[in-house]
């Protein structure tokens, strides 16, 4: 068990790189707490499995340090940083029962018997493979596959860190949450650290107690859950997180007031500076978007989506949507809306005002 | 029924393939059968014979020879070419600019004619000229594979391993090159030695090319002519008398059509036969 930081890691997987498109992580120092439960979470080619990888030492970054417990590990091969990977895709060892499967690493570590016999009994138990152990582990099927894959991970004690790159892609949803709350039950059981990768924020948000958002090779922000709800400090962590996702619009910044399309808008920050020749948007959740007087709308659709609709409405060019709750009627014409004042906050290139 | 399903100028379309079919393959196949039954003195004269033929292949000594030596050099490439073939897969580069070459090279042997490479060799073996004969005199072997049988097999054996490593490289590459770097990846993790990477990740992902580098090799070496008749003629003495060289003998030699024919066909089925066992065994675990 062991606290990871990253220090100054950059990666790129070309040899020269030359504009920041070459760089696959620009620039990264996280610290992952000894016996945390994070997700990163990020859309497909942000660099999350990039970061895994530099983690697990499958991938040596080309720049900055990884340190497990301050003591710099960056050059030393995954063998001696006890850490344990899931993979996307199952991998099993076809010629090997289940039982010796899940009791592989624990050979190769060479444990004596007894200990092992008792380890993957365990392990089997939790992960309900008890009735697979003595089965060829090439007959099961993908997410008993992937069952495997995660037991040998969960197997061994001595691990630092376990990671799982999006591990659950090819189990059937109904199996995923099984899978999920296992997963969940066991850090609380074992305390050990976990970082699961995902580009899904439902699997994020209900797995982690700390969110790593990355976008474009850079985390845009760490936070709970909550914190990335309440206060996305980067307008993709507004926009990537929630359904539907934050409306950012455009906005213009006179004398420190905010106008949108010509109209006053209060937010949650107000400019103290000077913002000239930055990008200026206004960031506002649909959940804090309401009909009232304000700025006037048409409606261009409305979708129900059980306890409330989502209603789209549109001025001037700019779309803009909110949640209405049952009940309450949508006006077909002269609409207006407001937003709360409270969460409306103000974004400088992309970057929440503090 | 209306007049599209009735229509059977389908079976036209087939015509061509059945004719090839019958001509290459069944008619002089059923020619075999026919004569290995019957006994013939020219003429054109047919006797019935029955399975005379059969009985007596089955129990001359010189049949049992010829086979016996079949199955020790089929036995022996195989176990010197699967080996060594996996080895130079596994020491081969899996990315960069040399896959290209390496692939290249290793095909090359594949692209001679069998005859060439017996010549090949046959001159390259010579003791007094040949530069590996002389070199292999010159550095004390007796080495002669027109006088000693040893010599003989020893050559042989060098240029079958020779002209078909290459085969086995080339399939064990392909099943090498298809494992995907997850295993590997998770092998580390799991901290496997190379040997248990090998033996648990590489072998089994092998074993569908390797069965069918066996099956080839097996059924093509079962039929080798060209390089021991370029060589030595079944030489010296009866000493490189594979099946094939003894067949050929007997059928274009002597004219024995009807022993030649019911040869041929316990050698087909004997083929047949150990490739069926061996397919069976491979792939007896894949159902379970």
């Amino acid at each position: 068990m062991a606290k990871i930081s990253l220090a100054s890691v950059k990666h790129s997987y070309v040899p020269k790189p030359l504009g920041p498109q070459d760089w696959a992580l620009k620039q990264l120092d996280l610290e992952w707490s000894n016996g945390g439960a994070y997700a990163l979470l990020g859309p497909s080619g942000c660099g999350k499995t990039t970061l895994l990888n530099i983690i697990s030492g499958l991938v040596r970054p080309s720049q900055g340090k990884v340190l497990f417990d301050d003591v710099d590990l960056t050059q030393r091969p995954t063998e001696e940083r006890q850490i344990a990977q899931v993979f996307q895709f199952p991998v099993v060892y076809d010629t090997m029962t289940v039982w010796e499967n899940l009791a592989f690493p624990l050979r190769n570590r060479g444990l004596r018997a007894a200990e092992i016999e008792q380890k993957v009994k365990a392990i089997a138990h939790m992960l309900e493979l008890d009735a697979m152990l003595p089965k060829r582990a090439a007959g099961l099927t993908a997410d008993g596959k992937q069952k495997i894959s995660l037991g040998r991970g969960l197997v061994r004690s001595d691990v630092n860190v376990i990671m799982f790159d999006e591990p659950l892609t090819v189990i059937d949803p109904h199996l995923k949450w099984q899978l999920r709350s296992k997963l969940k039950e066991l850090h609380q059981r074992t305390r050990r650290t976990m970082i699961y990768v995902t580009h899904d924020q439902t699997e994020a948000l209900t797995f982690a107690e700390k969110v790593v958002v990355m976008h474009e090779g850079s985390v845009v922000q760490i936070g709970s859950p909550v914190e990335l709800f309440e206060r996305p400090r980067h307008t993709f962590v507004g926009h990537f997180i929630g359904s539907p996702g934050m409306n950012i619009l455009p906005c213009e910044v006179e004398n420190g007031v905010v106008l949108f399309a010509g109209q006053r808008v209060q937010v949650e920050n107000p400019p103290t500076g000077s913002l000239a020749g930055r990008r200026t948007e206004i960031g506002v959740r649909p959940e804090f978007v309401s009909l009232g007087q304000g700025i006037p709308v048409s409606i261009v659709k409305v979708s129900d989506a059980g306890r409330y609709r989502v209603v789209e409405a549109r001025h001037a060019d700019y779309r803009i949507k909110l949640l209405v709750e049952e009940g309450v009627a949508v006006p077909a014409s002269n609409a207006s809306v407001r937003f709360d004042p409270g969460h409306t906050r103000l974004y400088a290139d992309g970057r929440l005002l503090e | 029924m209306d007049g599209k399903t009735q229509n059977q100028m389908a079976w036209l379309f087939v015509l061509p393939v059945v004719v090839l079919v019958a001509f290459n393959a069944i008619i002089p196949l059923m020619a075999v059968v026919n004569y290995s039954v019957q006994e013939t003195f020219g003429n054109n004269m047919f006797f019935f014979e029955g399975v005379k033929w059969f009985e007596q292949v089955l129990n001359s000594d010189r049949f049992h020879a010829s086979l016996g030596r079949q199955l020790v050099f089929s036995g022996t490439i195989l176990a010197i070419e699967v080996p060594l073939g996996v080895a130079i897969a596994l020491a081969m580069p899996r990315r960069g600019a040399w896959v290209s070459v390496c692939l290249v090279l290793m095909a090359l042997p594949l692209l001679i004619p069998w005859n060439v490479v017996g010549a090949m060799w046959n001159i390259f073996a010579l003791p007094d000229i040949g530069m590996l004969g002389r070199l292999l005199n010159d550095l004390g072997f007796n080495y002669n594979y027109t006088q000693q049988p040893l010599s003989a097999w020893a050559t042989l054996i060098a240029m079958d391993v020779w002209h078909w490593t290459s085969l086995v490289v080339l399939l064990a590459y392909a099943g090498l090159s298809a494992i995907p770097d997850a295993y590997y990846q998770a092998a580390k993790i799991d901290g496997a030695s190379s040997w248990a990477v090998f033996r648990y990740i590489q072998l089994p992902k092998m074993k569908r090319v390797l069965t069918i580098a066996v099956l080839l090799r097996l059924m093509d070496s079962f039929n080798i002519h060209t390089e021991p008749f370029v060589l030595t003629g079944g030489g010296p003495g009866n000493a490189t008398t594979l099946l094939s060289i003894d067949l050929v003998k007997i059928a274009l030699g002597q004219f024995d059509l009807g022993p030649a024919a019911a040869m041929s066909i316990i050698y087909f089925l004997i083929i047949l036969l150990l490739s069926w066992i061996f397919y069976a065994v491979m792939t007896r675990d894949e159902e379970a």
